[in-house]
């Protein structure tokens, strides 16, 4: 058994199998979250198992908190780390390509960098471009034009996604899923189950040993948040193309009712989470890809101001600036999606489903 | 953190130690409204003692409570008690303890503490176990977190070299912080919660003897017993034998202190145990291992340079929780016995000899099973297979010292005693005390029962007499 398995002997997928293999002879923390009772269905693990329980991790840093093996002990226990090293890695192996991945994770200043080179390329579009006919915003640029700019803009990083995906998927050893998996695992999502601690009482993000639910409360602000907002381009679409609907909509109509809300919890929850993020230990994560996970939190925020600020300007001289700063952002945040932090919900999704998957035996 | 502390004269109550009893006595003695100071041994990483370790409390009750399923009358309980003790245990107190340990559950929860359903592989438990959600130093956290909450100060790295009492009075403590000059501290009560003397090899040496040298301390190194000595050289009354310790067969490659749960070795009973010299010495199969784990510790320290090794083969690896170290691995008997450091030919003659004398029939891991060896000496008398499949395995066993039985003597209301009777402001909890009802052997989650349970009252009982004493002082 011991020689079949596939195992890296250094680096961090060594080091998370050595803490694994500790807390797998403990066992105290099996109520926090998923990844303990995953831990317990073998005794050796394989590097796609490592991989499986790191991407499994929430970072609710509940366990780094109870356990009687942290430094100074010489065991040196800090599972939430050693899992976000791995989980990061796993990204940056994953989904291709690779190089990308590294840069942007890493680097807050490249994101910016990104951000930049979007908003300029956006304001040379509708500087370059003649006014057309259209109304609101549409005058600056017209619907076909950004539909030339964001359908692939939208559409390449989702196959960069969906290769990582199946790389994923392929690695971790997850086999078929049925309907109840993918209900299970979404509803797990939904309510981030896997941070609340195990009992509701929240996480061990920014008050070290005391729990706390903020963590939660944001990122499901940015969550819902951005997912209102996707909807409200969603149908804004369908209604330009089928009901021949087109923008600018008032606010009660189905985009503004949906990405007004969205828009407003976005900023809230994306505050929230870089507040969370300066007040946790940083040593209890991936400590390098700090900055480059701050940049991609305000990049999301400032999608979300830009979109409200353009609302809030309509009919007034700032609606070219602000339409190049706010599309400038959606092209950058679209671009940079398998690369940053945001590729961690489709491969959370993937953990989840795999998990089910797995748990069946 | 500024907090004022008020000046050193006036606490009401010092509690010496800083482990699950010590917290239980300065949450209560605080929420009386006594000024409360905490003098912990540990730096704050360490800090909790041997409830640090801990992962359950052993708790009475008469239907569902919180995570504990069916009922556990006093009775049952009890009887559980006499038969680790062997009888060894004060009846009245233990019961005593039993029946309070109910109401505890709901304190501990509205404190902070979390408890979650039994642990994998300890179903048996259910029942009788309520599990501490995250394990003791979850618990540990929530105390020290109720504690600041309620204004409790608490010193960490503080050594406590003395307790002077003068006739039946505690009058001053006399502590060093963090190696610092010796300081005194007075208080009108004071409660000692500091523990065992198992992390002093010298007394453990003059207690057991030179064996003792090779012992591993499964718990926190602070607990080296300075305040009981101390205490017990002011003519306080003793309980428990002072020669025994509580120690059980753990992984020999943990480290010297602190290596907790995870060295532990559920093997033995599908293993063929032998000593340095690679011959075996005890029934491996005698009963089954909740039964047995807690003699081994003893039989190990009985072999030569306090060492045995467990053999298996490749048909018993997944029978047992694994320990935190891989096993040593061998393509064949000889080649795990050299790596092992054992004499090939000779493992390999007394595996054979022990694979000679199995016999065919039903082997069943998870009950006495029967199925035992045939002339051979010792016998094994359950769970008798050949172990004959590569590759082979190995671990190193060596005694682990949970917890010492030398303690003070207290009463009911955990007072210290003295031969011309209690003292009128020292109260003791947890293991300083713990002998008076656990004389021998060990019920798990209990510990943590008798120093909730005291803690509690000692607390109480402290806060009491200490803010009596305030309003005597201030009417006079």
């Amino acid at each position: 058994m011991l020689l079949e398995l596939s195992q890296d002997d250094s680096g961090s997928t060594a080091e998370a199998r050595r803490q694994i293999e500790i807390c797998n002879a403990c066992r105290y923390c099996e109520g926090y979250c998923s990844v303990f009772p995953a831990m317990t269905r073998q005794k050796m693990f394989s590097d796609g198992d490592i991989t499986h329980l790191a991407n499994l991790c929430h970072n609710c840093r509940g366990c780094y908190y109870a356990c009687q093996y942290t430094e100074p002990h010489e065991f040196a226990l800090n599972l939430p780390a050693a899992l976000a090293e791995v989980r990061q890695e796993s990204w940056e192996r994953l989904v291709w390509p690779a190089p990308f991945s590294r840069l942007f994770h890493t680097h807050g200043v490249a994101i910016a960098g990104m951000l930049v080179a979007g908003i300029s390329a956006l304001f040379a579009l509708i500087a370059a471009l003649p006014e057309s006919a259209g109304d609101g915003f549409y005058a600056h640029l017209s619907h076909n034009a950004m539909v030339a700019v964001f359908t692939p803009g939208f559409l390449l990083p989702l196959v960069a996604v969906a290769i990582g995906l199946y790389r994923y998927w392929r690695d971790v050893g997850a086999g078929p899923i049925t309907l109840p998996d993918i209900g299970n695992a979404f509803a797990s999502a939904a309510t981030l189950r896997n941070l609340d601690g195990g009992q509701g009482q929240g996480c061990n993000f920014e008050r070290e040993d005391r729990y706390t639910d903020l963590r939660r409360w944001f990122h499901q602000a940015v969550l819902y948040g951005f997912l209102a907002c996707f909807a409200a381009t969603s149908v804004a679409t369908l209604m330009h193309y089928f009901l021949d609907w087109q923008a600018p909509y008032g606010l009660f109509t189905p985009p503004k009712l949906l990405g007004v809300p969205g828009g407003i919890a976005l900023v809230i929850g994306t505050s929230g989470l870089v507040w969370l993020k300066m007040r946790a230990d940083p040593k209890l994560g991936a400590s390098r890809v700090w900055g480059g996970e701050v940049a991609f939190v305000l990049l999301l925020g400032l999608v979300a101001a830009s979109g409200l600020a353009l609302y809030a300007a309509t009919g007034t001289f700032a609606v070219s600036s602000l339409l190049a700063l706010h599309l400038g952002s959606v092209l950058a945040l679209f671009l940079l999606l398998p690369y940053t932090k945001m590729v961690h919900g489709f491969f959370r999704i993937a953990a989840l489903l795999a998990e089910e998957a797995k748990r069946k035996g | 953190m500024n907090r004022l502390e008020p000046p050193r004269h006036s606490w009401d109550v010092v509690v010496v130690g800083g482990g699950n009893a010590a917290l239980c006595a300065a949450l209560c003695a605080a929420e009386e409204g006594a000024r409360v100071l905490v003098l912990e041994g540990a730096p704050k990483p360490y800090r909790g003692g041997n409830s640090r370790h801990t992962r359950n409390f052993r708790c009475k009750h008469e239907g569902p409570l919180s995570v504990l399923t069916g009922t556990y009358g006093e009775d049952e309980y009890f009887q559980d008690l006499m038969l680790v003790t062997k009888g060894k245990t004060d009846e009245d107190l233990a019961r005593f303890t039993i029946r309070a340990s109910e109401e505890c559950l709901p304190w501990m929860e509205a404190r902070g503490v979390r408890f979650q359903p039994s642990l994998s592989g300890t179903l048996s438990l259910s029942r009788t176990n309520a599990f501490f959600l995250g394990g003791g130093k979850a618990l540990v956290n929530a105390y020290y977190n109720a504690a600041e909450d309620l204004g409790v100060s608490v010193r960490y790295e503080a050594q406590v070299s003395h307790i002077a009492v003068e006739a039946d009075r505690f009058k001053h403590i006399e502590v060093s912080f963090s190696g610092g000059p010796v300081e005194r501290i007075s208080a009108r009560a004071v409660v000692l919660a500091s523990g065992g003397f198992q992390a002093d090899r010298e007394w453990l040496v003059s207690a057991w003897g030179p064996a003792a040298r090779n012992f591993l301390i499964r718990g926190t190194p602070y607990n080296r017993g300075v305040v009981l000595r101390d205490m017990l050289d002011q003519g306080c009354e003793s309980v428990g034998d002072p020669t025994q310790c509580h120690a059980v067969a753990i992984d020999g490659r943990a480290p010297q202190y602190d290596g907790g749960i995870v060295t532990r070795l559920d093997c033995v009973p599908f293993s063929v145990m032998v000593n340095r010299d690679a011959e075996r010495f005890y029934d491996e199969g005698e009963d089954v291992w909740p039964k047995r784990y807690a003699i081994w510790g003893r039989l190990v320290a009985g072999q030569p340079d306090q060492v045995a090794y467990a053999i298996i083969d490749s048909t018993s690896l997944d029978l047992f929780m694994p320990s935190v170290f891989r096993p040593v691995v061998g393509q064949t008997i000889e080649e795990l016995g050299e790596k092992l450091g054992l004499d090939p030919a000779k493992l390999a003659k007394t595996v054979g000899g022990f694979n000679a004398a199995c016999k065919p029939g039903a082997f069943t891991p998870t009950e006495l099973d029967g199925l035992s060896t045939e002339g051979l000496d010792p016998p094994k008398t359950n769970w008798a297979r050949p172990v004959t499949e590569p590759p082979f395995y190995g671990y190193q066993l060596r005694p682990g010292v949970t917890f010492t039985y030398l303690g003070l003597k207290v009463d009911k209301t955990a007072r210290v005693q003295t031969p011309s009777g209690a003292l009128s402001n020292v109260w003791a909890a947890g293991e300083i005390m713990a002998g008076s009802i656990l004389g021998q052997g060990y019920l798990a989650g209990f510990g943590m029962t008798i120093g909730t349970v005291f803690g509690r009252i000692a607390g109480h009982e402290a806060a009491r007499h200490a803010l009596n004493d305030r309003e005597i002082a201030d009417v006079a």
